[in-house]
């Protein structure tokens, strides 16, 4: 088991033919992900390295059956690329693209939940997801990930950030703790998925048996993050939150992240977070430490 | 990035949304002249984006030109909250009757717009908030549907806005989220939005930023940017396309990935120092984004040790590693570099660095971000 993607995933790259998409594409290809087809509209017919490029998304699902797509455009087309993956069909969309407006953010995701409610975006401006031996689709270097056992525990990571992402499979790694699935949620004002679906999915996992959540400044996902572990998340859980310095006012690298008006605040998500039994670090090796505290419990 | 109010009233006006006739100006006369064209009375009002500036003394009613270069000459040169008057916006005054909010914004929680629409304004919303949150009416818009007229209108009425306003309220609210979408504003901010005696209503100050990431297809903003409020350093920066914010402590950095820059910065302050700077240099840090950098941290006085933060994902350490080799080479440093080189190939990197034979003084490699930390900041204390 593992959350959103397996080894069956069939995965489309959207901007196969592009640098990123070509590159990507290829190493996640490369560590075993099933990328079955590429799209660029214009180039169908072509292959990239003996995967085959079509035109639209549509007749990419229809050649291949491909249930799942990555994609790698430039913002300008990022939006329409999305509804065009979600029109065809496809159940789970990965966009790395970073510098999607807002505006047509907002609009892609109520154009989702109205009409493709089965469609589930990941992203954009996030690294993707790894199951671990099983399926990797994005950005992330699948060999700093460590294979879940069969016996547990293994640990499930969720993140608004792409390097603190890394960061936590690295500290899992170098203790030797299994990862079932990790998820980059992406560090945008109008992510398509966020904490809560994540924790959700840990939650009802079976192969899962902790969970590492790694948030930063901005909006409010980790508050609400933290209503729902109080009410619905039994399978313990470490933190940490970026951003405990940053100016207030000021957009730290990632559009979402900005603090306003004493809102927003890593310290007001640190102590929800905590209220919600959720251990919780002062930095990313801490947060890994007490996941290894979880971890040597859930075995002793 | 923020407007300054006379870019957000000139940046309204695109949408038809009615303000006060104006102008920007940089001197006393150009004051006058804005004066001249508006008809007096006018009121000369200092562009800085602080609040208080009422307060301060920034905003100043005059009835003749002796009066408006008497106040211009005053506000001209002010410094306001650490803000420095470089203009002033010089408007005709306007008869005021009622004095009302209305704001769209991004609500990220339910990831719909927002409009804020309230029948006391004049007043920080927030205050109001506090006070008489029923004051506020709070309405959420599908951005996929937009806001009609008959929308609109209603929440006019519900915010109790007076009944002869109710048409001209709803009607501004239709152009002003025009302005939000179609603009591709953060935040699009009417307070003041008057009624005047004659029955008009129209924006008497304009609150407006604007989405970075839209800047592609708003060729108009470049005469924003070139107004834009950064110190050397920022500027420097935005030159080389780096992400950078600079900050008042002694500790330099550099980090991959925004998430990492941000968790470097509280790991130093953790460990008892105070970063100089936010800098992401992102995923493909070659050794021209590092020289760049290490340039645009170098050019900061204060900064006593630089901090480099790299966690190899699909950065690779040896590139990493070869990058600061060869910005070394390049830029003569005022500060050590404390490097904290993990993840992938980053044991190759390290042997590069060792084998580049940079001397302690110059360069010293940590295992850990919490190690690496202590040590630039043990450099930056030691040597206040």
């Amino acid at each position: 088991m593992a959350i959103f993607v397996n080894a069956d995933t069939k995965v489309i790259v959207q901007g196969l033919t592009g640098g990123q998409g070509k590159y990507h594409g290829l190493r996640n290809q490369a560590y075993g992900t099933q990328i079955v087809g590429g799209v660029t509209p214009g180039k169908g017919g072509t292959d990239v390295e003996g995967i085959p490029v079509f035109n639209t998304v549509a007749e990419a699902v229809a050649a291949t059956g491909a249930d799942a797509s990555f994609i790698a455009v430039p913002p300008k087309a990022a939006g329409a690329a999305i509804l065009e993956a979600a029109a065809a069909g496809i159940r789970f969309v990965v966009c790395i693209t970073e510098g999607i407006p807002a505006q047509d953010e907002a609009k892609v995701y109520n154009t989702l939940v109205r009409d493709y409610p089965d469609t589930r975006l990941l992203g954009p401006n996030c690294p993707g997801i790894i199951s671990p031996g099983k399926c990797n689709i994005g950005i992330t270097a699948g060999e700093i990930a460590e294979l879940p056992t069969a016996s547990g525990p293994n640990v499930g990571i969720v993140s608004r950030s792409g390097t603190l992402t890394y960061q936590a499979l690295y500290e899992l790694k170098q203790r030797g703790i299994g990862v079932s699935t990790c998820v980059g949620i992406g560090g945008d004002p109008v992510p398509g998925t966020n904490f809560i679906d994540c924790l959700r999915e840990f939650q009802a996992d079976p192969e899962t048996h902790a969970i590492i959540m790694i948030g930063e400044i901005g909006g409010s996902a980790e508050e609400e993050a933290a209503e729902f572990i109080k009410a619905n998340v039994t399978k313990p859980m470490s933190a940490y939150i970026a951003g405990v310095t940053a100016p207030e006012g000021k957009k730290m690298g990632h559009a979402g992240a900005i603090t306003s008006g004493g809102k927003g605040t890593a310290k007001g998500k640190m102590e929800a977070l905590a209220a919600a039994g959720v251990k919780v670090g002062q930095n990313p090796t801490e947060a890994g430490d007490l996941m290894a505290e979880i971890v040597a419990a859930l075995k002793g | 990035m923020d407007l300054f109010e006379y870019q957000g009233k000139q940046y309204f006006a695109r949408f038809d949304i009615p303000v006060s006739p104006g102008d920007v100006a940089y001197t006393v006369d150009e004051a006058v002249a804005a004066a001249e064209a508006a008809g007096y009375p006018v009121v000369v009002k200092a562009q800085v984006q602080v609040g208080g500036r009422g307060k301060a003394g920034g905003i100043k009613l005059a009835d003749t030109a002796d009066e408006v270069r008497f106040h211009a000459g005053n506000i001209l040169g002010m410094d306001i909250k650490g803000h420095l008057v470089k203009r002033v916006w010089v408007e005709h005054a306007s008869d005021i009757e009622k004095e009302y909010y209305a704001s769209y914004s991004l609500d990220r929680a339910a990831k719909k717009h927002l409009l804020m629409l309230s029948a006391q304004g004049g007043v920080e919303i927030e205050a109001v908030a506090e006070s008489d949150p029923d004051a506020i009416v709070m309405l959420h818009i599908d951005p996929v549907d937009g806001i009609s007229l008959e929308v609109a209108r209603d929440a006019a009425v519900r915010a109790k806005i007076d009944a002869e306003a109710v048409d001209g309220v709803a009607d501004m609210l239709v152009k002003l989220y025009r302005c939000f979408t179609e603009g591709d504003c953060d935040l699009a901010e009417i307070n003041p939005l008057i009624l005047r005696p004659d029955g008009g209503v129209h924006a008497l100050d304009a609150k407006v930023s604007l989405d970075n990431n839209a800047s592609f297809r708003h060729p108009e903003w470049e005469e924003f940017r070139a107004t834009e409020e950064l110190d050397e350093r920022e500027q420097l920066a935005r030159t080389h396309d780096l992400q950078y914010i600079g900050l008042d402590g002694t500790v330099g950095i550099i980090a991959n990935g925004a998430g990492l820059a941000m968790s470097t910065l509280d790991v130093v302050n953790q460990v008892g120092g105070r970063a100089a700077n936010f800098l992401d240099i992102g995923g493909g840090a070659n050794a021209d984004v590092m020289a760049a950098a290490l340039g645009v941290i170098n050019f900061d006085e204060n900064v006593k040790s630089i901090f480099i933060n790299i966690f190899g994902g699909i950065t690779r350490g040896e590139e990493v590693a070869k990058g600061i080799v060869e910005a070394l080479s390049r830029v003569e440093l005022r500060a050590p570099i404390v490097i904290r080189l993990d993840g992938t190939n980053a044991e190759q990197g390290r042997e590069i660095l060792a084998a580049a034979g940079i001397p302690e003084s110059k360069l010293i490699s940590k295992p850990t971000m919490l190690e690496a930390a202590r040590a630039a900041v043990a450099i930056a204390n030691g040597s206040n």
